[in-house]
């Protein structure tokens, strides 16, 4: 029982010193991709078109407002 | 046994410790010209060094490049040498980053990050500035406008008097 802890306390030590060392961490230098403004999700043009594509398929329920036909058309 | 497995768990603790052999306030600055291959660099010896990490997405670096040049136009006369290293991926990004910011001092591209793996800046943008003897003796985190660049002044005054 205590060699089967001892071998499980290594193994953990091994794992967990090596997730440590391994792990891919984005460095300052290296955010480029995450810095382009596209990243933040707030792209106008995107969300005018969600914001049609939503309101002209939930239309029936009002869309994003209360009001609406179905036609999709406002 | 128990030495054994002392022997490992102080080995594994001790890895994550021997990636920290970064420039540090008081180290040498190592050759640029080693980490920056291609790359036309100045005559540094005996002067004062500014080593500035810079990218095109960065907007405080954007800020800092007209300190940069402020400073530039200002000391370099007097043994200031500025060298921007730009670390973007895309040297098409750098290109247009560098046509579009026209300055005077020495802009490379660390095209494969090698300098900026070394140097490992904590921020963006991070700069080191350096006395006439090669040691680093500041590393300034980020750009703060006028609280940066008034202290640049005043580190580059005191290290171009000695």
């Amino acid at each position: 029982m205590k060699r089967v802890l001892v071998c499980l306390s290594v193994c953990s030590l091994f794992l967990l010193s090596s997730c440590s060392t391994q792990l891919t961490r984005v460095k300052p230098y290296q955010r480029g991709n995450l810095a382009n403004p596209l990243m933040a999700g707030n792209d106008p043009l995107f969300t005018a078109m969600s914001m049609h594509v939503y309101f002209s398929r939930e239309a029936s329920f009002g869309g994003g407002g209360v009001g609406g036909g179905g036609c999709g058309c406002n | 046994m128990k030495f054994i497995i002392r022997i490992i768990s102080i080995a594994c603790l001790s890895l994550p410790l021997a990636h920290s052999a970064e420039p540090a306030v008081g180290s040498a600055l190592p050759s640029l010209s080693g980490l920056l291959p291609g790359g036309t660099l100045p005559k540094t010896s005996g002067k004062v060094v500014l080593v500035d990490f810079w990218a095109s997405w960065c907007a405080p670096c954007k800020a800092s490049f007209v300190t940069m040049a402020k400073l530039h136009q200002k000391y370099a006369a007097k043994g200031l040498v500025i060298i921007g290293i730009g670390v973007d991926d895309e040297p098409k990004d750098y290109a247009a980053f560098v046509a579009n910011h026209k300055v005077g001092f020495t802009l490379v591209h660390d095209a494969k990050q090698s300098a900026a793996g070394f140097f490992n800046p904590p921020t963006m943008p991070s700069s080191y500035l350096v006395d006439r003897s090669g040691k680093i003796r500041h590393i300034h985190k980020g750009f703060k406008g006028a609280k940066s660049e008034a202290e640049y002044i005043q580190e580059i005054e005191a290290l171009l008097a000695q």
